[in-house]
């Protein structure tokens, strides 16, 4: 797999990341490295053989409906970098 | 234009988003409510927190099986959950959890009514469980958006159809269909002016006889019904108009604006594999027996479907009668009580539909606060099927004052108000014998032809006894004793 500019700026755009100029050719070199490491994988013939999804083989882990509250409303904001009395505040994301 | 227009053929797609009435949410225990205080219903999985796992809420499978039942959908066996990632505020995860390669249930149909009374079938592609996002309010204040998680993890069933829809019109009984069903099953409130129930609109055009779509357009933000069928006839002929006049369409989502009545442009979509799914490995896998959905279809309550083939055919009531009985699950269980303590069906129906209902619009009251027993309005059909009160007496009478004294027994009440009519035929044969010596010249007129006579001569007799005298009864006996008076 190739990793070209225009993956590196999908991939940045989706991660809300911009990289330029030395970043951009250092990010590029290291998923480089990576996917070749990756690529080791497909040396080994999977023919016929399912693919492995949940290391467990526990299924149906359910819970009854039963409402609890766990965490106080201050609790909650605590930790918020903005906030007011109610809400999380964050930089406006749509401008009308 | 109509007949440019009449070239075109819509395709029309929905999507449905219904919230689930569940007591706590999706994959936390958090409370699943509507309306209270801002992020008071979190924990540190709806909040995204490090190191914290979710747990799925038993009851939303239950939830999607109905559902699915209802829907004549396929339930799969076996399934697991994905991970759609995105970057929002209100999705504090980072990804929604969802159903990607394995929905529980898929191809389903529902049958809808058009106005004209054609049935038209409507494909359901895939019903999948997923959870909603929190809430951002971006119009409140100059600088920042609001971020209210209370929303964030609530269990929605999303219900997608085919593109089996070729009309606004056609849409709009869909979307009543699903959320009369929705309710009936008790899922989902289905209330589209507070979001429980979301619906996005697919919509394409083409000539009329082409086999490939066209583009397609999403269309989101209509918050009822009636702005849906907005929407969609709006699109329909914005995107006709732009083929028309040389131009070409964009797949793009569009939002609709409920003051103007148009759809504008809100982000062309992005490449399909974007949201990068993958499996979830914090839930494990689940597994439906036959046995679990033989359970479900045990307990499932009656449908609207079935109910309407009941009131049409065993008990002969019209379409119309039916359909207005049916609205909600409530009042067609009322009146199930009714017509178990009553034979005539027929009147039982008339008064559901006309005194009761009347009274709950004009009160602005649901049949859940109305004051009287099911049992009551049976007595009041039986009243008047007897004979003992006359059916104006009854509406206007005693129905008013039973609402007012809803512990006493009807029959007590018309007592009390001197309603009881006599059908005794021997009083009756009294009073017309009165009203037939005070009228002689009348009675000569009416024998030589005058038929229309009797209309007075009732009139009399209501007076002679005070309106008492049961006129089924009376005009029988009033004829007969007309013809024979010397």
């Amino acid at each position: 797999m190739e990793i070209t500019d225009e993956l590196i700026d999908h991939i940045a755009h989706l991660s809300r990341l911009s990289f330029d100029g030395v970043e951009r050719v250092n990010i590029k070199k290291d998923m480089e490295n990576m996917i070749s490491f990756m690529g080791q994988l497909s040396e080994i013939d999977t023919e016929g053989v399912e693919p492995l999804v949940f290391m467990s083989t526990e299924f149906n882990v359910l819970r009854e409906d039963i409402p609890l509250t766990s965490m106080s409303h201050e609790e909650a904001l605590l930790n918020a970098p903005k906030k007011d009395t109610d809400y999380f505040r964050i930089p406006k994301v749509l401008s009308k | 234009m109509t007949s440019i227009r009449d070239s075109y053929e819509a395709v029309i797609g929905l999507e449905v988003h219904a919230q689930m009435l569940t007591k706590s949410k999706a994959y936390s225990s958090d409370i699943n409510e509507y309306g209270a205080r801002p992020n008071t219903h979190v924990s540190s999985i709806t909040l995204g927190h490090p190191g914290t796992l979710p747990k799925m809420n038993k009851k939303t499978i239950e939830f999607a099986i109905k559902l699915g039942l209802a829907l004549n959908c396929k339930i799969a066996s076996h399934q697991h959950f994905a991970r759609k990632n995105y970057f929002y505020p209100d999705l504090p995860k980072g990804y929604q959890i969802t159903q990607d390669t394995t929905p529980i249930c898929t191809g389903g149909f529902v049958d809808v009514k058009l106005e004209d009374g054609v049935v038209k079938r409507i494909g359901i592609t895939r019903i999948h469980m997923e959870e909603d996002a929190g809430k951002s309010i971006h119009d409140v204040d100059v600088y920042d958006t609001l971020v209210d998680l209370n929303r964030a993890g609530t269990p929605l069933l999303e219900i997608v159809t085919e593109p089996d829809m070729r009309s606004a019109d056609e849409a709009y009984a869909y979307l009543t269909e699903i959320r009369q069903l929705v309710r009936y099953l008790d899922i989902c409130d289905g209330n589209m002016e507070e979001g429980s129930l979301r619906c996005d609109a697919n919509i394409s055009v083409r000539k009329k006889g082409a086999e490939a779509f066209g583009t397609k357009v999403e269309v989101k933000n209509m918050n009822s019904i009636r702005n849906v069928h907005r929407a969609i006839s709006h699109e329909i002929d914005r995107q006709i108009e732009v083929l028309e006049t040389g131009g070409a369409l964009s797949q793009e989502t569009r939002s609709f604006d409920a003051a103007s009545g148009t759809t504008s442009s809100m982000r062309t979509k992005e490449a399909a594999n974007d949201y990068r799914y993958f499996p979830e490995p914090d839930l494990a896998p689940l597994f439906v027996s036959q046995e679990q959905i033989e359970a479900v279809k045990q307990e499932m309550p009656v449908l609207p479907k079935e109910l309407f083939e009941k009131y049409t055919t065993e008990l002969k009531l019209s379409d119309y009668d039916a359909n207005i009985l049916i609205i909600t699950k409530a009042f067609a269980l009322y009146f199930e009580e009714v017509i178990a303590q009553t034979k005539n069906y027929k009147g039982a129906a008339n008064w559901m539909i006309g005194e009761v209902r009347s009274y709950l619009n004009q009160q602005g009251k649901d049949i859940e606060d109305f004051p009287l027993e099911p049992k009551s309005i049976a007595e009041l059909v039986n009243l008047i099927d007897s004979g003992k009160i006359s059916h104006s007496a009854a509406s206007q009478g005693l129905f008013p004052e039973m609402i007012a004294f809803p512990e006493v027994h009807p029959e007590e009440l018309a007592n009390k108000l001197n309603l009881i009519q006599d059908s005794d035929e021997d009083s009756i044969k009294g009073f017309i014998q009165t009203v037939i010596e005070q009228n002689a010249s009348e009675v000569l007129r009416y024998q030589s032809g005058e038929k229309q006579l009797v209309g007075f001569f009732m009139g009399q007799l209501m007076k002679a006894s005070k309106g008492k005298a049961d006129p089924k009864a009376a005009n029988k006996l009033m004829r007969e004793m007309l013809d024979n008076a010397k």
